[in-house]
C-alpha cells in the first residue's frame, strides 16, 4: 500500500518501537514475577478460608497466570503488526529496504532488549514454525498460484527444483567437507555425512523469503513463477534428503540399496503428498457444492480442508507443502464457482491476512533467535559456506538452463538466468531444519552458518535485487487488467493450437490440455459444481465476473465520481450498426398490462421500506438504503447510474432466470438501493410525463435473482420486470435503457399519484 | 513445386525453405528447417492419402478436429489465399504441399537471436493470421457481426445460453476495442470495425510471439538466409 505521508510524524516509528519493546519486556517481567510465586498460587475461584482468619474480600485481584499463554501470543502478534504499520509510515525506508530485512532488524533489537534485561528470549521453535506459521503462507501462495504460467513452465520448474536442489546439496556438502579437511580450521570433527546433511539443509530455496522479496519488485510473471515454483517443489527433495541423511548418520554406513530406497522414497514423498492434497481438495470442492444455505461458514471449509491436507501429509512424512499446494490448486476452480462473492472476498482477505502475520512473525522470530541461540562462530566455515552457496547456485542455474533451453520454446535469456540465480534466497525453513538437528556437537556451528547465509541472502541479495532489476531493465509485471478481448483470444488461441496440433498429428502440450479440459467439463464439473454453473463455459464466467466487478466499481464510485476514462466517451451507439429510422426504444405495452404493473408497483413501493428481514446473528444482512439520503441526491444518483450502467451492462434477461443458487448478487456494499423505473410509457408518447410538482422518484433496480425469503410482492415486481424485459428482446438489448421517472405515489399521496396515471 | 528465384551465392535450398522463411514485409532470418519440412511432407502425404493436393474434406476427416469449436475457421485458414504470403485474396478449393507448409510456418517460434525489429515482424505476421481468420469477408476490417460470429463459435458448445451471452460478450469486446483505438467519439460517429492496426494495438500486450507456437516446429533451426 502507499505509505502514508505524515510529515509531522516521522518520529512516530521509533516511538512505536520503543513503546512495544516496553510492552514486551513488561510482559516477560510479569511472567517472571508470576512464575516466581507460582508455588503458592491457588486457583482464585477456590480461595479457601480454612485457615480461620477472615481475609477481607478482594475487590481487585491479580492473576496473570490464567491468561499467560494467549496474552503473550497476542502481544507478539501485536508487536509484529505494529512494526509493519510503522514501516509504512516512514516512507523513505520502505522504498530502499525490503520489509523482511526491517523485520529481522526489529527482531534483533527485541531479542537484544530481552536479553539485556536478563530474560530468556523465545526462539523460533520448529514445531511452532512448521505447524502454525508456515501453512498460511503456503496456502495463500498455492490458492492464488497462476495456474496457466505454472503448468506451462512445469518442466523447467521441476528440473530446477529437483535436479538443482540435488546438485546444490551435494556440491555444498562435498565442498564443505573439503573445507573441513583444511588443517588450520580445526574442523576435523565434522564428517562427510554431517556435511552432506548440512548441505541439504542450506541448499533449498525458501518460499517465504522469495515471496517476501519478489512481491515488492513486481517482476515479470515468468521469472516469478520459476523461482517461486522452484521454492515450493523443492520441499519434497529437501524432506527426503533430510530424513535420508538423518537415518544414515544414525546407521553409520550407507549402501547402494539405501540410496536406491532413497530415490523411491522421493517419489513416494512427492507423489504421495500431491495425492493427499488432491483428495482433500476434491473433498473440499464437493462440500462447497452444498453450502448454498450456510454461506457464513464457507471460507472455513477451504481453510480447514487445506490445513488437514497439510497435517495429514506431515503424519506420513510426506511433503506437506506439496500437499497444501495440490489441495489449493485442486479446490479452487470448483469452490469459486460455488461460493458467494462475499465468501470469496473473505477467503482472499483472510488468507492474505494470515500469511502476512505469519511472515512478519517469522522474520521477527528469526531476528530474536539469532540473538538468543548459542552460537559457535568459526570464521572459515561460515565464510566458505556463504561463498560456496553462491557459487553452487550460479553454476547450477547456468548448467541447468543450458540443458533446459533445448526444450523450451521461449528460451531463458542471460538476464533471466541472473534473476533466477540471484533470487535463490534462503530463509526460515533452513533455520528450522537446522534447529531440528540432533547432533549438538556441530549443531551450533551449523546453525550459525545457516543464520549467516540467511542474513546474507535476505539482506544483501534482498536489498540489491530491486536496483539490479531496474538496472538490467528486466521485464516488469504487466499492470493492465485482463480484458475481455484478451480472454477471447486466449481461448481462441488454445483451440487454434489444439487444432493445428491435430492437423500435424503431433500430440503435444495443447492436445493433452484440451483432453483434460474436456474430461473436466464432462465429468468432474458435474459432480463438484452446484446447479447451472457446472455447464458454464469459462468465457462466460470470466465475462460475468468482469461485469460484476464493473458494476460494483460503478456503484462504489458513487455520485459524480470519476469514471474510468477509457470508456467514458464511447457508448454502444457508436458501435452498433446504424439502422434506418430509429424506432422508439420503449416497447408498447397493452393498457391493461400497464395498469397491472402500476398497481403492483404502488403496492410494492409501500412495502420496500419495511423490507427488513428478521435479525439473526448468523445471517448476512443486507440493509436496504434508508431515509438518510435526500430525495434529490437520490434522484441524481439514479440518473447517473442509469446512464453509466447502460454503457457497460449488456446483461441479457435470460441470465436472471437462473436458479437462486447463482450468487451473482448485484446488491452493492454501499446499500444504494436504487429502484429502477420500469420503462413504461403510454402509447401516446410523452404525454404522461409526471407532473413537475411531485417528482418523487423512486425506481426499482432489481437485477439480481430474487432471494428465497423476500416478500412475495417484491418477487412479483421482479417478475414483472422480467416480463417487460423479455419484450425488449426484440429490440436491440444493448441500446440505451431510457427510463422515465415515475412519480412515487407514496403512502400519503395515494390519491394524487393514482390520478396522474389515468391514461 | 513452383520455381522461385534463388538468391545468388546461396547453396541449394529447396524453394520451399526459402519461401516459408521470407515474408515480403520483414527481413527473414530463418525458416523451417529441412527436418521439419520432411516431417510435414510425410504428414501431408498421410492426410491426402498420397494424392498431390489436399481438399477440405481431407481436413474434415481428421478425428482430432471433430470436437474443436473453431474447426471451420481453422480449415478455412488453410484455404485462404491471404495466408500464402503472396498478397492474394479469396479462397481456393485445394492446396498443395507448398501452401500447406506456408500456413504451418506461421506457427514457428521466434529465435532467441532475433532483434526487436524481427520479433515485431514475427508478431505482425502471427496477428495477421489471426486477423484473417476473423475477417471472413476480406474487407480489411472485423465488423461487429464477424466478431459476434467468432464468439458464438467459441461458445458453440454451450447451447442456447451461449448464443445470447455471445452477443453481449462480443458487444462488450467491441466497445473495448473502440475505446482503446478511438479514445473519444461523438455520439453520432460510428465505429466501422476493427482494422488491422487497431487489432495490433489491442493485442499489444498479449505476447503472441511466445504463445502462438507449435512445439515441434521448435527444433534448433539452422539459419538459412542471411
Amino acid at each position: 500500500g502507499a505509505p502514508l505521508r505524515l510529515p509531522l510524524r516521522t518520529g512516530s516509528g521509533p516511538v512505536l518501537l520503543l513503546l512495544l519493546l516496553l510492552l514486551v519486556s513488561v510482559g516477560s517481567a510479569i511472567h517472571d514475577a508470576v512464575s516466581g510465586t507460582n508455588g503458592t498460587n491457588v486457583d482464585p475461584h477456590h480461595q479457601s478460608n480454612s485457615s480461620g482468619t477472615k481475609k477481607p474480600f478482594p475487590v481487585l485481584s491479580f492473576n496473570y497466570d490464567h491468561v499467560r499463554m494467549p496474552f503473550e501470543i497476542s502481544l507478539w502478534i501485536l508487536l509484529a503488526l505494529l512494526m509493519k504499520l510503522g514501516f509504512h509510515i516512514i516512507p523513505r525506508v520502505s522504498h530502499v529496504v525490503p520489509e523482511s530485512c526491517l523485520l529481522i532488524v526489529v527482531g534483533l533489537l527485541v531479542g537484544g532488549f530481552i536479553k539485556a534485561i536478563g530474560e530468556e528470549a523465545p526462539i523460533l521453535d520448529s514445531k511452532l514454525f512448521f505447524l502454525y506459521l508456515l501453512p498460511p503462507i503456503i496456502l495463500d501462495a498455492g490458492y492464488f498460484l497462476p495456474i496457466r504460467a505454472f503448468t506451462e513452465n512445469m518442466g523447467t520448474i521441476l528440473v530446477f527444483a529437483v535436479v538443482g536442489t540435488l546438485w546444490n546439496s551435494f556440491f555444498i556438502g562435498g565442498m564443505m567437507y573439503g573445507v573441513c579437511q583444511i588443517e588450520s580450521a580445526q574442523l576435523g570433527a565434522v564428517d562427510l555425512l554431517s556435511c552432506l546433511h548440512f548441505g541439504c539443509i542450506i541448499s533449498a530455496v525458501d518460499p517465504v523469503a522469495v515471496l517476501a522479496v519478489f512481491e515488492e519488485i513486481h517482476i515479470h510473471e515468468l521469472l516469478y513463477i520459476l523461482v517461486f515454483g522452484e521454492s515450493l517443489l523443492n520441499d519434497a527433495v529437501t524432506v527426503v534428503l533430510y530424513h535420508l541423511f538423518e537415518e544414515f548418520s544414525h546407521a553409520g554406513t550407507v549402501t547402494v540399496g539405501d540410496a536406491f530406497l532413497g530415490v523411491i522414497c522421493f517419489f513416494v514423498v512427492s507423489l504421495g503428498g500431491i495425492m493427499v492434497g488432491a483428495i482433500y481438495g476434491l473433498l473440499g470442492a464437493f462440500t462447497s457444492r452444498f453450502t448454498s444455505h450456510t454461506r457464513v461458514i464457507e471460507p472455513l471449509f477451504v481453510f480447514l480442508y487445506s490445513y488437514m491436507a497439510y497435517l495429514s501429509a506431515e503424519v506420513f512424512h510426506l511433503s506437506g507443502i506439496m500437499s497444501l499446494i495440490a489441495c489449493g490448486v485442486m479446490m479452487r476452480p470448483y469452490v469459486e464457482a460455488n461460493i458467494s462473492h462475499k465468501s470469496y472476498t473473505t477467503i482472499k482477505y483472510f488468507l492474505k491476512m494470515w500469511s502476512s502475520v505469519s511472515e512478519t512473525l517469522i522474520f521477527i522470530f528469526l531476528g530474536v533467535s539469532t540473538v538468543a541461540g548459542p552460537h559457535a562462530w568459526n570464521w572459515t566455515f561460515v565464510i566458505f559456506t556463504v561463498i560456496i552457496c553462491l557459487v553452487s547456485r550460479v553454476l547450477g542455474v547456468i548448467g541447468l538452463t543450458y540443458v533446459i533451453n533445448k526444450f523450451r520454446i521461449v528460451k531463458l535469456t542471460k538476464k533471466d538466468q541472473f534473476i533466477v540465480a540471484y533470487g535463490g534466497l534462503r530463509g526460515a525453513i533452513a533455520f528450522s531444519l537446522g534447529f531440528l538437528l540432533t547432533n549438538s556437537q556441530v549443531k551450533h556451528m551449523f546453525l550459525t552458518a545457516i543464520i549467516t547465509v540467511i542474513f546474507f541472502t535476505v539482506f544483501v541479495q534482498g536489498m540489491t535485487i530491486r536496483p539490479l532489476v531496474e538496472l538490467l531493465a528486466v521485464k516488469r509485471k504487466k499492470e493492465s487488467k485482463r480484458s475481455i478481448n484478451e480472454e477471447i483470444h486466449t481461448q481462441f488461441l488454445d483451440h487454434l493450437l489444439t487444432g493445428i496440433e491435430g492437423i500435424c498429428g503431433h500430440y503435444g502440450h495443447h492436445h493433452w490440455k484440451d483432453k483434460l479440459n474436456r474430461f473436466n467439463k464432462t465429468y468432474v464439473k458435474r459432480w463438484l459444481i452446484a446447479g447451472d454453473r457446472s455447464t458454464e463455459p469459462q468465457l462466460i464466467s470470466f465475462y460475468n465476473k468482469l461485469e460484476m466487478k464493473q458494476a460494483i466499481m460503478l456503484v462504489e464510485s458513487g455520485s459524480g465520481a470519476k469514471l474510468p476514462t477509457t470508456v467514458s466517451a464511447i457508448s454502444m451507439q457508436n458501435v452498433q450498426p446504424k439502422e434506418a429510422p430509429r424506432q422508439r426504444v420503449i416497447p408498447t405495452i397493452s393498457k391493461s398490462r400497464e395498469q397491472e404493473i402500476r398497481k403492483i408497483l404502488r403496492a410494492n413501493l409501500q412495502n420496500t421500506r419495511q423490507r427488513l428481514r428478521s435479525y439473526s446473528r448468523h445471517d448476512l444482512m443486507i440493509d436496504p438504503f434508508e431515509d438518510n439520503m435526500s430525495e434529490i441526491r437520490f434522484r441524481r444518483q439514479k440518473v447517473e447510474m442509469q446512464r453509466r450502467m447502460s454503457h457497460y451492462l449488456t446483461v441479457p434477461a435470460n441470465r436472471q432466470e437462473t436458479p437462486p443458487v447463482r450468487k451473482v448478487c448485484f446488491e452493492p456494499e454501499h446499500q444504494v438501493y436504487n429502484y429502477d423505473a420500469i420503462a413504461i410509457e403510454s402509447p401516446r408518447g410523452r404525454d404522461s410525463r409526471p407532473t413537475p410538482s411531485s417528482p418523487n422518484d423512486v425506481s426499482l433496480l432489481n437485477e439480481s435473482p430474487q432471494k428465497p425469503n423476500q416478500s412475495s410482492t417484491t418477487r412479483a415486481a421482479g417478475d414483472v420486470e422480467l416480463r417487460v424485459k423479455t419484450e425488449d428482446e426484440q429490440e436491440e438489448q444493448d441500446q440505451l435503457k431510457l427510463s422515465r421517472c415515475l412519480s412515487d405515489p407514496g403512502p400519503n399521496q395515494e390519491g394524487e399519484g393514482g390520478s396522474s396515471f389515468r391514461s | 513445386m513452383g520455381a522461385l528465384q534463388s538468391a545468388p551465392g546461396q547453396p541449394e535450398y529447396t524453394d520451399l525453405a526459402e519461401k516459408t522463411g521470407c515474408p515480403r514485409f520483414s527481413p527473414c532470418v530463418f525458416s523451417v528447417s529441412f527436418e521439419q519440412i520432411a516431417v510435414l511432407h510425410k504428414r501431408f502425404k498421410q492426410l491426402s492419402h498420397n494424392e498431390e493436393t489436399l481438399r477440405r474434406d481431407h481436413f474434415e476427416k481428421i478425428p482430432d478436429l471433430a470436437c474443436n469449436p473453431i474447426r471451420a475457421q481453422i480449415i478455412g485458414a488453410f484455404f485462404d489465399k491471404r495466408n500464402y504470403r503472396q498478397n492474394g485474396e479469396g479462397s481456393v478449393e485445394e492446396i498443395g504441399f507448398e501452401e500447406f507448409l506456408v500456413v504451418m510456418s506461421h506457427f514457428r517460434p521466434p529465435s532467441m537471436h532475433f532483434t526487436e525489429e524481427q520479433r515485431e515482424g514475427i508478431r505482425r505476421e502471427k496477428l495477421r493470421f489471426l486477423f484473417n481468420m476473423h475477417d471472413t469477408d476480406n474487407d480489411g476490417t472485423i465488423t461487429l457481426e464477424e466478431y459476434r460470429h467468432v464468439v458464438e463459435e467459441l461458445l458453440s458448445r454451450s447451447g442456447a445460453l451461449g448464443k445470447e451471452t455471445a452477443k453481449s460478450i462480443a458487444d462488450a469486446a467491441m466497445l473495448e476495442v473502440a475505446s482503446i483505438s478511438m479514445g473519444h467519439m461523438e455520439p453520432d460517429e460510428f465505429y466501422e470495425g476493427i482494422t488491422f492496426e487497431h487489432f495490433l494495438k489491442l493485442l499489444d500486450g498479449f505476447e503472441i510471439e511466445s504463445k502462438m507456437n507449435i512445439r515441434f516446429l521448435n527444433m534448433d533451426t539452422a539459419t538459412m538466409c542471411k
